[in-house]
């Protein structure tokens, strides 16, 4: 099951990090020997996106939730090779919903920290190149492309994902909302995520949540959304 | 004129496939009805330890707040978009009714089924004929804290679980989405909010404590009044403080 979860969505091989020091010999043993999603680290320090986005919230973000989805996935895979080895399908279908919402929750955060950057390094300010240009011709502008943004973020009912996207079929930028932890799939690749559930930013905002939408746009790595951009 | 009445009438249009233009229905023949934010019975702290009066308030005035005021703007703009037969801004307001006025029951119920738990009324004691249905129905009151907490810890995002009434099923556990409202039939006997700001502050992740430390501030009297009424009775007693 992890191995097309990584098929159906290439891009992201390098965000689930499953890990390939998985001994043939291991393999040969048993058939669903696999590897484990694992956390991965951040690139910067949790106190390194502050005054924008709390150490606090960025110690719980990372170290409590983004674990309870990589605990989670490795969970909801583990009932499933087991009930395949049982040949119980229904069983293993059952876990649907289960995978879809941590290995979506994996999937996501692994690009949100990524497509994030302290305002001292490369985060913050606006896009280049062609990434510019493309964002430029999609939305009109920059600034037109942050308000689209932001009224996507601020109009997600519940918990939830704003994306821009490239759309492979029309070939153009896009800006996606997905519930809960729906990952972004299909002709969209991710290019840049904001994390819209209360966690991301109640213990610094509260309620005030256009306050985070606002601030968060000075720590977007512009670098790490180009190199998508380049490669999708 | 405070009519809780028109908000229900309004979700009941949106998920039947009555037209809109439908004399029993009429949406334009409703006067504006502008909702208000209900006082709680009880004082923002009053909960605590359980949950943090800082929660209650934000809850409550800024939160709940921001559902009614949200729903009032979205109706006074559908009332315009009718009188414009503009049916493309109606089609778009549908949502966002939806959300805010649920919001608005949701929060409306919730604040009810909730007492300080040093009250006689947050005893299960305060509720024979529901316990003995709980009791008949899960095997024992514990045996149903389990079933409605393992129903809140399975929320995927944000949501609410209730307990309702069903003429024909009895009692039944249910998770609602967002913010679903309660109102396809049943009677909603008491329900908890699972979004991140009902508890965050307070237990950060640990959800499961929010869960746990929930039963001792539920209003079991309020249960029990719901339990024996109709779904009708439920939502009068909120039409008077909204
Ligand atoms: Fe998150
Ligand atoms: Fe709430």
């Amino acid at each position: 099951m992890s191995s097309v979860l990584l098929r159906s969505a290439p891009a992201l091989r390098g965000a689930l990090r499953v890990s390939a020091a998985v001994k043939p010999a291991a393999m040969a043993s048993t058939s669903f020997v696999r590897g484990k999603a694992t956390l991965p680290d951040l690139s910067y320090d949790y106190g390194a996106l502050e005054p924008h986005i709390s150490g606090k919230i960025m110690e719980l973000h990372h170290k409590k939730h983004h674990q309870t989805y990589v605990t989670g996935l490795n969970g909801a895979l583990d009932t499933i090779a087991e009930a395949e080895s049982k040949g119980d399908f229904t069983k293993a279908a059952s876990v649907a919903p289960l995978l879809n919402f941590h290995g979506g929750g994996h999937l996501n955060h692994s690009l949100f920290w990524e497509n994030l950057a302290p305002a001292s390094r490369e985060g913050g300010g606006e896009p280049a190149g062609v990434l510019k240009k493309a964002i430029d011709e999609d939305f009109g502008s920059f600034d037109a492309f942050r308000n689209q943004m932001n009224t996507s973020l601020a109009g997600i009912q519940g918990s939830g994902w704003a994306w821009l996207v490239r759309d492979k079929q029309s070939g153009t930028l896009q800006l996606v909302t997905r519930a809960n932890q729906d990952p972004v799939t299909g002709s969209y690749v991710p290019l840049l995520g904001i994390d819209a559930w209360e966690h991301a930013y109640y213990l610094q905002y509260e309620n005030r949540k256009a306050e985070y939408f606002e601030a968060i746009w000075n720590v977007i790595n512009w670098k790490t959304v180009a190199s998508r951009f380049d490669k999708a | 004129m405070v009519n809780f009445g028109n908000i229900l009438q309004y979700l009941a249009v949106q998920s039947s496939q009555n037209s809109l233009s439908g004399e029993e229905y009429n949406i334009t023949k409703m006067a504006v009805t502008t909702y208000a934010l209900p006082t709680l019975p009880y004082a923002y702290d009053a909960l605590e330890p359980y949950i943090s009066g800082q929660i209650m308030e934000l809850h409550h005035s800024k939160h709940h707040q921001a559902y009614v005021t949200n729903l009032n703007k979205a109706l006074q703009s559908h009332i315009a978009a009718v009188a414009s037969n503009d049916i493309a801004a109606q089609i778009a307001l549908q949502p966002i009714i939806k959300f805010n006025g649920g919001g608005h029951i949701n929060h409306a119920l919730f604040w009810q089924n909730l007492v300080p738990a040093s009250a006689a009324e947050a005893s299960p004691e305060a509720a024979p004929s529901l316990s003995a249905e709980i009791e008949k129905r899960w095997g024992s009151l514990d045996g149903f804290k389990q079933a409605f907490s393992a129903a809140l810890l399975g929320i995927q995002g944000s949501g609410w679980g209730w307990l309702v009434k069903e003429e024909d099923a009895g009692l039944r556990i249910v998770s609602t989405k967002d913010q679903d409202p309660v109102v396809s039939g049943e009677v909603p006997i008491f329900g908890v909010d699972m979004w991140e700001h009902a508890y965050y502050l307070q237990y950060l992740n640990g959800k499961a404590a929010y869960v746990e430390n929930v039963w001792n501030v539920i209003n079991w009297k309020t249960a029990e009044e719901r339990f024996m009424g109709t779904r009708e009775d439920a939502f009068k007693a909120l039409k008077a403080s909204i």
